[in-house]
């Protein structure tokens, strides 16, 4: 039972990451209809420039920086690429990111090389208990953070102007834009908004219990997109609820792979894809996804 | 039907070349004397060029097999798939196991059947055909985005799999590809010993022509499928489902078997990289392939066969010519880039390149360079800058080589 318990506080916090990355997935997706193929690499960029910069900067100062050049990055992103495919098919808007993260991601790599890089955390490597149960701080201040991150944007999604500007244009493009509503501006706010998120989730992830940053923090984006895709591309609670059934899902499967041992080892990492399509056989939009209708 | 945009344009009085012949009627000996031309010197390539050429060749033809397959999913039918390299491994796997011997690796005790290899590859094909078949009712329900990302997971659990199950993939570090043969003649470097004008044909020789058959064999199979019955449905599905399925086409039907003929070009092509790297790996068979793959065909031109093979022998060539010579091009090898890092690069430039200014790709760019020697006068511009699932008509490219004739 302890041991439950543990393995479902952690997974919470691993898919409260995971939500976060996930809600950048969904409202890049509802902004642009631009299914970000990007995100992997932006998380590692994310990472890598908060852990090089954290030694000349100090950690605070190195995780606000990184964050803003996460942001920057998927700015530039939209400002100098996507922008311009307006309108495309959606299939070659994600191959267009495709295509950007093979750069990005190329690059990054050769400048990680072999170096394991660390993110000094000011809280390190300690652990706190409640009772039996046992959890990394990382992992702890991660589900606080995210919890605040995940209120805020929620509230920002629905009363700020951006939110209802979004919403607009997500509801129905066209008509949006003649309320004059902007739709270049909030595509581009949602993909910095979409890189800050990733950049958070980057920060937490490389902490304990996780070995620092390596090639492999790439990885944890493309778990994520079951979330997404699980919670429904098009929808922001489904995301929240996808990254954590997926976070949990994980966790337990690592957690009991002794008992798993027959279905091989490793077998943690391919529980989100297995979730995903068991929950894609019957609900081919995802759980809160919209059904896409079809008028003849 | 795009053929007509290129043989009855209005400017076609080309004055440099002097004869206002229909170039329609021009084309009808052009063409074959080309590709007859093109055909002998293929064959005989091998008895002039190094090894290496011969190697690359080969690993080309594999990769124009399996582009061409993908090409028939993604760019004809609109169904985005990242599962590719999944079903290459299937493929790759069931040869070298149904034609692999037993035998321990270490402390890896593998199995194997020892059949002949051409049944391995049989097999390899109809085993991927199989798991596309498999995975084709899930596909057939969702749409575009979906499918991509759910395809995906084909792969993370295709490399998983790869990794456990040792006794038939030999686990994490792979295990080694029977040669190929055929009725006692073997693609390997003796048995029987081969001069021909005392050249010796040795594996890289032999498996050229081998890649040449292969590669050739699915080129024509996928130009007659794309210009049938089926291939004009399928591309009806691609531009609306709706629209395909008044007209009375089985939208669920046509997506699962062009997901299982996909499929089973995808696990010719693993069965010749097995053959042409001469083992398998997990780390091969990842998502980067699947990436690589999709990277051949959009660089090619959506939707054309033509282009496929272009962009696949692009990409697959690419990375080896920059490692042999590595030393001779800027920014490679020395202080600069690796040869991969290179390749890498250019591929991810090229795709957002392509993209942005010319959909239809490489098949596109060659389209208009032998529009502008057919008329000297006007530019060629079949393919209006659109989005390129719906520019990229494999007609323009694909004119049909012996059809004008009659």
């Amino acid at each position: 039972m302890t041991q439950f318990l543990s393995l479902l506080l952690n997974g919470i916090s691993l898919g409260a990451m995971y939500a976060l990355i996930a809600l950048g997935f969904v409202i890049i997706f509802k902004a642009s209809e631009v299914v970000s193929f990007t995100h992997g690499s932006l998380l590692l960029l994310g990472a890598y420039s908060i852990a090089r910069l954290s030694e000349p900067l100090g950690f605070l100062l190195a995780a606000v920086v990184g964050i803003a050049i996460t942001a920057l990055a998927a700015f530039v992103i939209e400002r100098v690429i996507i922008n311009r495919l307006r309108g495309a098919a959606v299939i070659s808007l994600a191959i267009v990111t495709i295509g950007v993260d093979i750069i990005l991601l190329t690059e990054l790599i050769r400048r990680i090389g072999s170096d394991i890089l660390n993110v000094p955390h000011p809280w390190a490597g300690g652990s706190v208990r409640v009772g039996d149960v046992g959890i990394s701080e990382n992992r702890l201040i991660a589900i606080a953070v995210a919890a605040v991150l995940i209120g805020l944007f929620f509230a920002a999604f629905k009363y700020s102007n951006w939110g209802i500007a979004m919403r607009a244009s997500a509801e129905d493009g066209e008509t949006a834009a003649l309320m004059g509503i902007k739709q270049g501006r909030v595509s581009a706010l949602a993909w910095v908004v979409a890189g800050v998120l990733a950049a958070v989730a980057a920060l937490f992830l490389v902490g304990s219990p996780t070995p620092g940053v390596s090639p492999s923090t790439y990885a944890v984006a493309l778990r994520a997109f079951p979330a997404a895709i699980l919670g429904g591309l098009d929808s922001t609670g489904g995301a929240l609820v996808g990254g954590l059934l997926i976070g949990i899902a994980e966790a337990m499967a690592a957690g009991y792979q002794d008992q798993l041992l027959f279905l091989g080892r490793g077998f943690s990492a391919v529980v989100p894809f297995i979730v995903m399509i068991a929950v894609l056989m019957f609900r081919p939009s995802g759980l809160f996804g919209t059904k896409e209708l079809t008028r003849v | 039907m795009s053929e007509s945009t290129l043989t009855e344009a209005p400017g076609a009085h080309p004055s440099g070349v002097g004869r206002p012949a229909p170039a329609g009627r021009r084309r009808s000996w052009l063409r074959p004397l080309l590709l007859v031309l093109g055909l002998v010197v293929m064959l005989a390539l091998p008895l002039y060029v190094e090894e290496f050429w011969l190697r690359t060749g080969f690993a080309a033809a594999g990769a124009i097999v399996g582009a061409i397959g993908l090409n028939l999913l993604v760019g004809t039918s609109g169904q985005l798939s990242l599962a590719h390299a999944f079903f290459l491994a299937v493929g790759a796997v069931s040869y070298v196991y149904v034609s692999g011997e037993p035998g321990g690796l270490g402390v890896a005790e593998l199995g194997g059947l020892g059949l002949p290899p051409i049944i391995g590859m049989i097999v390899g094909v109809l085993l991927a055909g199989l798991a596309g078949l498999l995975f084709s009712p899930l596909a057939a329900r969702l749409r575009g985005i979906y499918l991509g990302v759910a395809s995906l997971a084909l792969v993370f659990i295709g490399v998983h799999v790869l990794n456990s199950w040792t006794e038939v993939t030999g686990g994490f570090n792979g295990r080694s590809a029977p040669e190929f043969s055929l009725f006692g003649f073997t693609f390997g470097n003796r048995d029987p010993e081969l001069y021909v004008l005392e050249v010796p044909f040795r594996e890289a020789e032999r498996l050229w022509y081998l890649g040449l058959v292969l590669a050739l064999a699915a080129y024509l199979f996928a130009r007659n499928i794309l210009r049938s019955r089926p291939g004009r449905a399928l591309q009806t599905l691609r531009d609306s489902e709706v629209a395909a399925s008044v007209m009375g086409v089985n939208v669920q039907g046509y997506k699962a078997r062009i997901f299982l003929v996909s499929s089973m070009y995808a696990g010719l092509a693993g069965v010749m990289y097995a053959l042409s790297i001469g083992s398998i790996a997990p780390e091969s068979f990842g998502l980067e392939l699947s990436i690589l793959y999709l990277a051949m065909i959009v660089l090619g031109g959506l939707g054309s066969v033509n282009g496929a093979v272009l962009g696949a022998i692009f990409v697959s060539a690419l990375p080896l010519v920059f490692q042999r010579y590595a030393d001779l091009i800027p920014f490679v090898g020395g202080g600069g880039l690796a040869a991969g890092e290179a390749a890498r690069f250019l591929f991810g430039a090229a795709i957002v390149l392509v993209i942005l200014f010319e959909p239809a790709g490489l098949a596109g760019i060659a389209n208009r360079i032998a529009g502008r020697f057919r008329r000297p006068g006007g530019r060629v511009t079949e393919h209006p800058p659109d989005t390129p699932t719906r520019t990229s008509e494999p007609s323009p490219s694909d004119p049909p080589a012996q059809g004008s004739t009659t």
